[in-house]
């Protein structure tokens, strides 16, 4: 079974993203900011994490650090998902360890074309 | 047509790809859905609409919203095309276009470019094997408005997004503002974008090593599938390779090409020499090996005779 951790501090945006995952046949979990995230994680391993970057407590890049460096942390894969959309944090996103990243807004067609790339389909 | 029929499709398109349906694009319907009508076994848009209510069947959803969105070409669209050009035809062209390290391809019906481009980037990734080549790549589409989009190389963040790896973006495009990235020079040189019509003469093309020409047919009748095909195996390689879509065919519609036997929708000459890009098999071999790896009623009967 195929899990997702949907990260966003944006009730919105997580239910926007769980119907489309869930078509994608992903059984999804979320979570509203880093930490949460984290912990979650630390429980149980996700297949993938969808991923924000600017949430309060704990920023996405500072869950992307936090996951890669503890145990079991290098399995998920991490796709982005976020307003910043600059060469910049893309590539800082990348250095860190991130898959794959997708600038806001999204639709089905991203995602499945982004997490298809990723062999997650 | 029906305004229940509308609001259908109109919801169905927003939500599946973002597309906007005004009414002034009703006639859009018509002419883009009347392959997936036909495809689908239906008879009219009244009937495609009734069975989209009713069955809400995944796949026919899919054709609708592709049919609908073809403008909105995808990078690396299909993906299976792209991997073969890459693992399959890449290596036959090393091969047996080293004397004048030159090849040639064609991408018909362009759009806006993306199908061209995502060659142009698998060369780019081959470069140490391509080192001192030529590579042409040519796209060719009937509107000039889109062929000029397409020599830009300029694109919405929606359309970098769909297909393109973001390993890729960072590699080969430059952000030029908040929501526009364009491909860099290095991948624009190896294209060029001319206007032309798969229903005219072609003129002095030249001759291609591949030719891709995708979800093209599909909008024509029979006889002029046939025209274009026997079109097309004219300014073709005797050894080339023609793509077409995934819900085209040559079979029944022309005596020039045939398909590839175990590459999905790759399509060879008749008549091509032995001795060129993959060269036919002895004819037995392939299809038993196929046999035995591919088939689960082989394997099972050869392992049923193993434990007698």
């Amino acid at each position: 079974m195929k899990t997702c951790l949907i990260v966003d501090d944006s009730r919105v945006i997580r239910k926007v993203a769980r119907q489309i995952l869930e078509t994608l046949r992903f059984t999804c979990e979320e979570a509203e900011d880093g930490k949460q995230a984290l912990e979650a994680c630390l429980r149980k391993m996700p297949t993938v994490v969808l991923l924000d970057w600017n949430m309060p407590v704990m920023d996405g890049m500072q869950f992307l650090k936090a996951l890669r460096a503890s145990s079991g942390g290098r399995a998920p894969k991490v796709v982005f998902c976020t307003t910043e959309n600059d060469m910049k944090h893309i590539q800082e996103a990348m250095a860190n360890g991130a898959d794959e990243y997708i600038m806001k807004p999204f639709d089905m067609d991203i995602i499945q074309s982004k997490f298809s790339q990723l062999g997650l389909l | 047509m029906k305004q229940e029929d509308y609001d259908l499709f109109a919801t169905l398109l927003k939500q599946r790809s973002g597309l906007v349906l005004g009414r002034d694009k009703v006639y859009l319907l018509e002419s883009r859905l009347t392959p997936v009508i036909r495809k689908h076994g239906l008879k009219s848009l009244e009937e495609l609409a009734q069975s989209i209510r009713s069955k809400r069947d995944e796949p026919l959803l899919r054709d609708v919203t592709d049919a609908m969105t073809t403008n909105e070409s995808f990078f690396f669209r299909d993906s299976k095309p792209f991997d073969q050009f890459k693992d399959v035809l890449l290596p036959e062209l090393l091969r047996t276009r080293a004397p004048k390290k030159y090849f040639r391809i064609w991408s018909a019906a362009a759009s806006s470019g993306q199908e061209a481009y995502s060659l142009a980037m698998i060369c780019a990734e081959n470069a140490a094997q391509l080192e001192g080549w030529r590579v042409d790549i040519v796209g060719t589409d009937l509107s000039s408005e889109i062929v000029e989009r397409a020599r830009q190389g300029l694109y919405s963040q929606f359309e970098v997004q769909r297909g393109l790896p973001i390993s890729y973006l960072m590699k080969y495009f430059s952000q030029v503002n908040n929501d526009r990235w364009q491909i860099n020079d290095s991948i624009r040189r190896m294209v060029t974008f001319k206007e032309g019509n798969l229903l005219m003469d072609f003129g002095p093309v030249g001759v291609f090593d591949i030719i891709y020409c995708r979800n093209v047919l599909i909008y024509f009748d029979q006889p002029t599938k046939t025209r274009v095909l026997d079109a097309l195996s004219r300014v073709i390689a005797p050894d080339g390779v023609l793509f077409l879509g995934g819900a085209e065919t040559v079979l029944g519609l022309s005596d020039k090409f045939k398909p590839l036997e175990g590459q999905r929708g790759m399509y060879v000459l008749k008549d091509r020499p032995n001795s060129g890009m993959l060269p036919a098999k002895e004819k037995e071999a392939p299809r038993a090996s196929a046999a035995t790896t591919t088939s689960p009623f082989v394997v099972n009967a050869a392992s049923q005779q193993a434990v007698r």
